[in-house]
């Protein structure tokens, strides 16, 4: 038989229907669902008189508009207390499992689904939600969909789809010092650039990224999306399994579906589309300078000069980016000052993030005159890192402790940037006004995050001593 | 789903690649929990300033592109959130067609389910159209859907592909979900066939 790829051997043992000249008819093993791109989906459910086909799963959570202050409090935004109370009928209508506002498991959709064991190696698993492409971390083909596809699986419990190309980003190598996670997948998307994945899955294959834990892997797959991909992954191996063992939602006969995982990766000569292949020693700790993801630079370069780009679309591209980010071409990224730093998001809200955030601050004081937070992912992700006193680090430092969610991620909530306040952030998009109208964003690591807020500019943290232990306990 | 056939109209531009879906429509208007409404929040960053005033600077707010029905935009045009709330905006706005090199994935697939027509174009016959556009007040196109066709005055004329599926679906305004519900036996004997593993433990 052909060599398969990872993604060949998923995608064809989801196949309801396959008929040429069509889209096929993909199975889909998970749905998860939040506020913000479902209510359209239930409505439409309603009025055509359809049920729910596979409630059980079909789970939700409240994450994008909530607030991240005291939850005994009621929501003060009217229309978005509407669309929580919203989430709250359609699950109660539909018999959906809700993880709501009260509950021990709600978070960010992305951070919870791996958290319970939603998650598995070779699932489908779909999310009205760009950041879906994270769950392919587990070696499952996980991607974001739009609320016409929402209502499609909830009535269906599948998806049309053309089938996409593949592409096999290959990473070798030991990271150097200060290079996380975050820098890996910055560093891919400034080189394919915020299209380049457009109408592909990626696999993320090579040593580097078999030494990754999985809470890093997440953050890679995450911003996949970014890149243009519709999805990204990563072949499972016992980092996953030993990730996934015991968690709520996981399989009762753990090692017997441990077995069928191990065959979930390409095959010796499997074909792809396109390949590209990066030396991880030659990755520096990176941060954003403009507008989109690709815009992307390692910390110790300066802010380009648009006049030295070829192409005219990503010259002007760069100018009007420039513009919005005030800043000048020439001059040194560790130089520029910041007003804000956010720690969250589905990209790097999870508990090592918190930990590689927290080592730092420890014992060091946030710079006058910059307001700084850390959201953790989820009230999982809260009650762990409050275990470990990560909130006393944090609170000792001058950061605000939040509960958990989407947060200044995309400012759905009241956290948002103030006009021409300049943030570092952990989260995944810079586009113009996404943290806040006339804001300003730079996108780093978790620890280059903490760094900058002790010392109100962004700084390459490898001048200084680290701990690359992610697992350790800090306290 | 409203059918397309084909749409007539004056062309407006957005002369900026990466166009994301935040800036199509914002996220404090994703709060609704309704479909319709969205186009008075089209490109709202961009399209006013403080206190509602509209921006002069905004191309898209010249009088000669009042009434557009027809949007010419650069590479990788809705990028980013998977909102289908950019679509909705554009079709609330007026539009029904946008025209761009490329298109960002999610956003391509969720025109098609509204109604609203994304076509690919070459870089170089993109750029025709805004050279056009700009010379020419009013310039209006004809993009035929039937015939997959652009034609404007003064003898322009493209050919565009759209996918053969999807083209029947938007001319006779299908819904996705009846025609995949044909094949409910199919889906049922593929749940049967899997039900191990779609059977989740109890907890």
């Amino acid at each position: 038989m052909k060599p398969q790829t990872l993604f060949d051997k998923i995608w064809t043992a989801h196949l309801v229907r396959e008929e040429p000249g069509q889209p096929c008819l993909l199975y889909i093993d998970r749905h998860l669902v939040h506020e913000v791109t479902s209510p359209q989906a239930f409505e439409g459910l309603r009025l055509a008189g359809r049920p729910v086909r596979r409630p059980d799963l079909t789970f939700a959570t409240m994450d994008h508009n909530i607030p991240t202050t005291d939850r005994q409090l009621p929501i003060r935004d009217p229309i978005a207390a509407k669309q929580v109370q919203t989430l709250e009928e359609n699950c109660r209508e539909f018999e959906i499992t809700l993880f709501d506002l009260n509950s021990p498991y709600q978070g960010i959709v992305h951070v919870i689904g791996p958290e319970l064991g939603l998650t598995l190696p070779g699932l489908t698993l779909v999310c009205g939600d760009s950041h879906t492409s994270t769950h392919g971390a587990f070696g499952a083909l996980a991607f974001g969909i739009g609320t016409s596809e929402v209502e499609h699986v909830l009535a269906t419990q599948c998806l049309l789809q053309d089938k996409p190309r593949t592409l096999l980003v290959q990473v070798e190598g030991q990271r150097p010092y200060g290079v996380e996670a975050k820098d890996i997948i910055l560093s891919i998307i400034g080189r394919i650039g915020t299209s380049g994945g457009a109408g592909s899955v990626i696999e993320y294959a090579g040593q580097t990224i078999r030494d990754l834990t999985m809470e890093e892997r997440m953050t890679v797959c995450n911003m996949s999306i970014e890149g243009g991909a519709r999805a990204g992954m990563i072949a499972p191996d016992d980092t996953t399994f030993n990730y996934l063992r015991g968690r709520r939602y996981a399989p009762a006969n753990f090692e017997e579906a441990v077995a069928g995982w191990k065959k979930l990766t390409s095959d010796p000569g499997a074909e792809f589309d396109n390949t590209i292949h990066i030396e991880a020693a030659g990755l520096s700790p990176q941060v954003t300078w403009g507008t989109n993801p690709g815009h992307v630079a390692p910390i110790d370069s300066r802010v380009p000069d648009p006049a030295e780009f070829d192409d005219p679309n990503a010259r002007k591209s760069a100018e009007r980016a420039l513009q919005y980010m005030a800043l000048k071409p020439g001059t040194p990224l560790v130089d520029i000052a910041v007003d804000r730093v956010f720690i969250g998001s589905c990209t790097n809200s999870r508990l090592e993030d918190l930990r590689s955030a927290a080592r730092f601050v420890k014992g060091r004081r946030v710079s006058s005159g910059v307001e700084a937070m850390v959201v953790p992912g989820s009230q999982q992700v809260k009650w762990q890192a409050e275990k470990e006193g990560l909130h006393h680090l944090f609170r000792e430092s001058g950061f605000d402790w939040r509960e958990s969610g989407c947060s200044m991620c995309l400012g759905m909530n009241p956290d948002i940037l103030r006009p021409g306040q300049r943030c570092v952030s952990t989260s995944n998009r810079n586009f113009e006004g996404r943290q806040g109208k006339g804001g300003r964003t730079h996108l780093v690591s978790p620890v280059m995050a903490a760094a900058a807020a002790i010392e109100g500019h962004l700084v390459d943290v490898r001048q200084y001593e680290l701990e690359r232990t992610p697992s350790s306990n800090p306290t | 789903m409203e059918p397309f056939e084909k749409v007539h109209g004056v062309v407006a531009p957005l002369d900026l690649p990466n166009v994301d879906t935040d800036q199509i429509i914002p996220k404090q208007f994703l709060k609704r929990i309704e479909r319709t409404g969205f186009g008075q929040f089209l490109f709202y960053d961009w399209r006013f300033l403080e206190g509602k005033t509209l921006n002069p600077e905004f191309e898209l707010n010249q009088e000669r592109y009042r009434g557009a029905r027809i949007l010419v935009a650069r590479a990788n045009f809705g990028c980013g959130s998977s909102r289908e709330h950019a679509p909705w905006s554009l079709l609330d706005y007026g539009f029904r067609c946008v025209i761009a090199p490329s298109f960002a994935d999610i956003f391509f697939n969720n025109c098609f389910k509204n109604g609203l027509l994304p076509v690919r174009l070459s870089e170089e016959q993109v750029e025709a159209i805004f050279q056009r556009v700009r010379k020419t007040a009013g310039f209006r196109m004809t993009v035929d859907l039937q015939k997959q066709q652009i034609q404007a005055e003064g003898g322009m004329s493209y050919g565009f592909q759209v996918d053969p599926f999807r083209r029947r679906c938007l001319l006779n305004g299908w819904d996705d979900i009846g025609l995949t519900l044909r094949h409910e036996d199919l889906i049922t004997q593929f749940e049967s066939r899997n039900a191990p593993l779609l059977t989740l433990p109890s907890v």
